[in-house]
């Protein structure tokens, strides 16, 4: 089951205008991804942190999550500093570690990390129907919104139907394995859950019929924006500033 | 719309209806719902009662026949929608009638199509959950309801809409003994035209004065329901049903 974790809190950050948290999570990691300079990202992993400890959210579900994305940054170190040529490094037998993709994978880390802390900060601490709704104020595509949402909606319905398509494989002896037979059966469980994701969405849409749909969704999420909202708008513009003119200035 | 009293509200002539590939499962079907009549309909699985109230609602057409809702004839979907508006229909399943995030705004969802203000809708919302006695759950999450909360939720989505007639399809699917109880009492207080399709004759026989079945595409009406006799043990002590 998938679940929002982060979403319900009392911190500063849960009470921030969404919008405005939107827009300055965004602006904020374009600045750190386009960054190459160590002051920099240095700069930018301590300002997460810092959004993330206001955040007020459980370290250790978080530290959680950026295992997950370090996993991944763990392989980049694996592979990059060996392969990406230039001038090396230190040598290791006969393979020799570049010094330039030594400093890549390095700016990626703290990219990674800086970018992830900034967004489960500021994002992930709101509901994903907030989430929706905001985006719907900000100007975003009605069509990408309504995917959102009707993906966040149904995705736990579908995983469901999922379930009950491998329990009801499981309780007559189903067991997986690397032959034909556990291939062709996974293949049908996909198949079918395809066919029934069909039939709800047209289920669905029936039901959004019966009810007078005509193509327009309707939000009834007011949004407020408090001077807390326009403090930290201040404080994130200034932080984008100071970031930007460190990176790009001299 | 003025409509003579003794004009039938759901008048259907000689509807005709199959899924591809497969034989007709309304053959010549004929139908007329007045109002204020409740009506039950009981029949086997496949024989085309959920087809039926599909029809009606225009989300299938038929292959040949006529429909006549509120005296008059509809066709086109552009017919169907001051049908839709008038009609309520409460699916099988209710995750197919809840879509939106939270429960208000799927309650609100409908009165907005009608064109009612977000204040209006808001408190229209709020009146029908209030009505069915789910006040505070305004906020919450729809699919994380349990089953018979999404039911009695489904259930104010449709009434939100203050239609003039109710299509009930199987309502008390998959309910505990409590949930049933309350929608049982919910349909004896409203005043409103209803068909509803169930298994249940004790649940009919307490919420409508008719009971139809279905043989062969056509709807009949069944009288050998009402001398129906309720001869059975009660495995379940802790949930007995009513018996009237």
């Amino acid at each position: 089951m998938i679940s929002e974790p982060f979403a319900t809190g009392e911190s500063i950050i849960h009470r921030l205008d969404p919008r405005i948290r939107i827009v300055f999570a965004c602006a904020y990691c374009f600045v750190v991804a386009f960054s190459k300079r160590f002051p920099v990202l240095l700069a930018a992993v301590a300002i997460s942190s810092a959004l993330m400890s206001i955040s007020g959210l459980s370290l250790k579900a978080v530290g959680k999550r950026l295992v997950l994305v370090n996993g991944l940054v763990l392989f980049l170190w694996a592979v990059v500093p060996l392969t990406y040529g230039g001038e090396p490094f230190f040598q290791i037998g006969r393979l020799s570690v570049s010094r330039a993709g030594v400093l890549l994978s390095a700016q990626m880390t703290l990219k990674s990390n800086a970018i992830l802390l900034a967004f489960i900060a500021l994002i992930a601490t709101m509901t994903s129907a907030t989430l929706g709704y905001a985006l719907k104020k900000l100007a975003v595509p009605q069509k990408i919104i309504h995917l959102l949402l009707m993906n966040y909606r149904y995705v736990f319905v579908i995983e469901q139907e999922y379930q009950r398509l491998i329990r009801a494989a499981k309780i007559r002896g189903f067991r997986p394995k690397t032959d034909l037979h556990t291939y062709r059966t996974y293949a049908y469980v996909i198949g079918m859950l395809l066919v029934r994701a069909a039939s709800r969405a047209q289920r669905v849409h029936q039901a959004m019929l019966c009810r007078g749909f005509n193509g327009r969704f309707f939000s009834l999420q007011k949004f407020t924006t408090g001077s807390n909202s326009w403090i930290f708008s201040l404080v994130m513009t200034i932080i984008i500033i100071g970031l930007t003119i460190l990176e790009w200035s001299v | 719309m003025a409509l003579k009293t003794d004009e039938p509200l759901i008048h259907l002539k000689g509807i005709t209806f199959s899924y591809p590939g497969a034989e007709p499962v309304l053959d010549g079907l004929d139908l007329q719902f007045r109002r204020g009549e409740k009506l039950g309909l009981v029949a086997p699985n496949g024989s085309g009662k959920t087809t039926l109230l599909h029809i009606i609602m225009g989300l299938l057409k038929p292959d040949s026949g006529q429909i006549e809702i509120f005296g008059k004839p509809v066709r086109e979907e552009n017919d169907f929608l001051e049908v839709r508006h008038r009609i309520g229909l409460l699916f099988q399943d209710s995750d197919d009638q809840l879509f939106s995030p939270t429960v208000l705004e799927d309650v609100a969802f409908g009165p907005l199509n009608l064109g009612k203000s977000k204040q209006e809708a808001i408190d229209i919302a709020r009146k029908t959950l209030a009505y069915l006695g789910l006040d505070g759950f305004e906020s919450r999450i729809t699919f994380k309801l349990s089953g018979g909360e999404k039911r009695l939720v489904s259930l104010a989505t449709v009434l939100a809409m203050e239609p003039e007639v109710l299509l009930l399809d199987e309502p008390l699917n998959g309910l505990d003994a409590k949930t049933r109880e309350a929608i049982t009492q919910i349909l004896a207080l409203l005043d409103l035209s209803y068909i509803i399709i169930s298994h249940d004759i004790d649940f009919l026989a307490t919420t409508t004065n008719a009971i139809y079945t279905m043989q062969a595409g056509r709807i009949l009406l069944d009288n050998k329901l009402y001398a129906h006799e309720h001869v059975h043990v009660h495995p379940h002590g802790t949930y007995p049903h009513k018996h009237e």
